[in-house]
């Protein structure tokens, strides 16, 4: 059985029941159909209750599920022929990321994402998705390909945050980070950004500067984690459900901020009760996202990307 | 316009046990050597220490003055202010309270003017507003200088001064960092000069974005520079870390950062840099 939060398990025991009297209808003599067909009335209407109305912190527990779908599931899903690249060529292969080209309809294009574990071993292998430096070169490199080929750049954003470690300052973070937005910024291919699971802050960001920008519905795009703004706000990392609330995170949020394109909906329970079927979701995005930007010339587009850029933000020019 | 007649309130630099035995405003103690100087004898030295050559923090407009010459600042966009886009509680209050601090309607001050006689536009941050947190504003100032540097053919100059992200606007002020790199590309495609120069302390977003993009990176001495902060690095990893490190120091032995630059040397420096930048040497 996979993992159950917390907030479902009003849905998980009725389903127990119903799978019961289904057992006892079929090895004994007690028909039960009828009480069976009113129970599983009440689930549906409970499913929708619940997932159709998810606070904030459970979307975090969502965006965070240890079974949510990752960028190498997704690419494996949509994408034919991937071809994994390895390494920027000054230090090393960072495994928080995993960059290749692949064919998207017969057509190549360059995709890259951050790549979490499922497990503590592929996390310790892949340093829970945080990224060092040498992830974010190997990211870049790859895109500024995408650039001379003439391919679109698809990232997948799925990350607490960038590596917080002594080496990873030492070989220069903010620079790989402010040099990955820098050169993302004037690339003259479409780039189509896509929030899997979580956009944690810079770390997230260093993949995420594109010409549309799409949130899984229950993915979170922040500046802080919430135990994170909990810990400096209230000096309370326990106070992380309020934080969720407070700072806006959620694909709801950023699509009224408007600081995204679009949501993405998720399955019914979420990404990874059908894997599949969320490929299908991202799929018809993609596919309509591409079809748009085929028409814009080089300038049109690094034109546009200004503008969307430029939008976002809030302030009054009355002060004092 | 002329903005160096205004009367400028200085903060009392926080320190170890300052306030207790110096009477507020007149004397200073240096917060590395705690020698006590006359708080005048500091300003006119850019409060660095006479002493031991600590660089104390240096607002916005006292870089200004110590940079340009004398009458040729204009200030833009002096009257954009910060709004609560999140409803965040009590950030008005909190942004009230800064605004009469400093007299600053944000924590950065853009203009143009000339520095031994070149034009060049500029970006200083002011860490007493919002600890210099990148909000809304400052990246709109920051995007608007770096795009009328481009239409007026000015270099770009800016001095980065904060601690991070300005929490209480959300993701609103992580994707600063975005629009502040896609104006500076617009920028440097143009062929445009940018130099950044670290102030203590250039941490989390502004690290990871503009302060990170000029075509010349500096520091004053001593600036705390760096992404993540020592504390979390610490608890994450449980390494010890040096004393140096995330100083300028430290990352200029990493190779991360072009010079390390004195306060007093910095106009000069400047100066030189801009005259060199008139004009490639292969042109016709
Ligand atoms: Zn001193």
């Amino acid at each position: 059985m996979s993992h159950i939060l917390d907030f479902e398990k009003p849905i998980v025991n009725l389903k127990d029941k119903i799978a019961e009297l289904k057992k006892i209808t079929k090895d004994s003599e007690i028909d039960l159909t009828d009480e069976i067909a009113v129970m599983e009335e009440r689930l549906a209407d409970l499913e929708n209750d619940i997932y159709g109305n998810l606070k904030p912190w459970e979307r975090v527990q969502m965006a965070r599920h240890p079974e949510r779908p990752t960028s190498l599931d997704y690419i494996a899903e949509i994408f034919d022929d991937f071809i994994e690249f390895h390494g920027d060529r000054y230090y090393g292969d960072d495994e928080a990321i995993v960059a290749g080209i692949a064919y998207y309809k017969d057509n190549p294009v360059t995709i890259v994402g951050h790549q979490r574990g499922k497990n503590t071993k592929e996390n310790l292998q892949r340093n829970f998705g945080m990224p060092h430096p040498e992830g974010y070169r190997k990211a870049l490199r790859h895109m500024k390909l995408a650039e001379k080929f003439r391919r679109p750049i698809i990232c997948f954003i799925d990350t607490k945050g960038a590596d917080p470690g002594k080496e990873s300052e030492e070989r220069g973070q903010s620079e790989a980070i402010a040099r990955n937005l820098l050169e993302m910024a004037g690339l003259t291919v479409p780039i189509i950004c896509i929030v899997i699971g979580e956009g944690g802050s810079g770390g997230a960001l260093a993949l995420g500067v594109g010409d549309r920008i799409y949130m899984l519905e229950n993915s979170t795009y922040s500046v802080i984690s919430p135990e994170g703004a909990a810990a400096l706000l209230w000096k309370d990392a326990g106070q992380a459900k309020r934080a969720a609330e407070t700072m806006q995170i959620t694909a709801y949020d950023l699509k009224k901020l408007d600081v995204i394109d679009g949501i993405i909906p998720e399955p019914k329970g979420g990404a990874h009760r059908d894997i599949k079927q969320q490929a299908i979701y991202i799929d018809e995005v993609l596919q309509k996202a591409l079809e748009e930007m085929k028409e814009f010339s080089n300038e049109e587009l690094l034109e546009k990307r200004w503008e969307k850029y430029k939008a976002i933000g809030a302030y009054t020019e009355k002060g004092n | 316009m002329l903005k160096f007649g205004k009367k400028r309130k200085y903060a009392t630099i926080p320190g170890a046990d300052s306030k207790a035995d110096v009477p507020a405003g007149l004397m200073m103690k240096c917060d590395a050597c705690h020698k006590i100087y006359y708080r005048k004898e500091m300003e006119k030295n850019l409060y660095v220490c006479p002493n031991c050559g600590h660089h104390h923090r240096l607002d916005a407009w006292g870089r200004i003055e110590s940079l340009f010459d004398m009458d040729t600042f204009e200030e833009w966009d002096a009257s954009m202010a910060p709004t609560n886009p999140l409803d965040f509680p009590d950030y008005e209050k909190k942004l009230e309270k800064d605004r009469e601090k400093t007299g600053l309607n944000e924590g950065v001050v853009t203009g143009r003017g000339f520095i031994d006689r070149q034009a060049a536009a500029i970006a200083v941050m002011d860490a007493r507003f919002r600890m210099g947190s990148m909000g809304s504003v400052i990246g709109e100032k920051i995007a608007r200088a770096v795009e009328r540097s481009r239409e007026n053919n000015l270099p770009f100059i800016i001095f980065t001064a904060s601690g991070g992200a300005r929490m209480q606007e959300g993701v609103l002020s992580l994707m600063q960092m975005s629009k502040t790199s896609v104006a500076i590309n617009r920028f440097s495609k143009a062929g445009g000069l940018m130099i950044s120069v670290m102030t203590n302390p250039t941490t989390g977003g502004v690290s990871a974005s503009f302060a990170s993009l000029g075509d010349y990176n500096f520091a004053e001495p001593g600036a705390l520079i760096g992404f993540a902060g020592r504390r979390i690095i610490e608890q994450t990893t449980r390494e010890k870390l040096p004393d140096d490190f995330q100083t300028a120091e430290f990352l200029l032995k990493h190779g991360q950062l072009d010079k390390v630059v004195h306060r007093h040397d910095m106009k000069q420096l400047l100066a030189t840099l801009l005259q060199m930048h008139q004009k490639g040497g292969m042109q016709k």
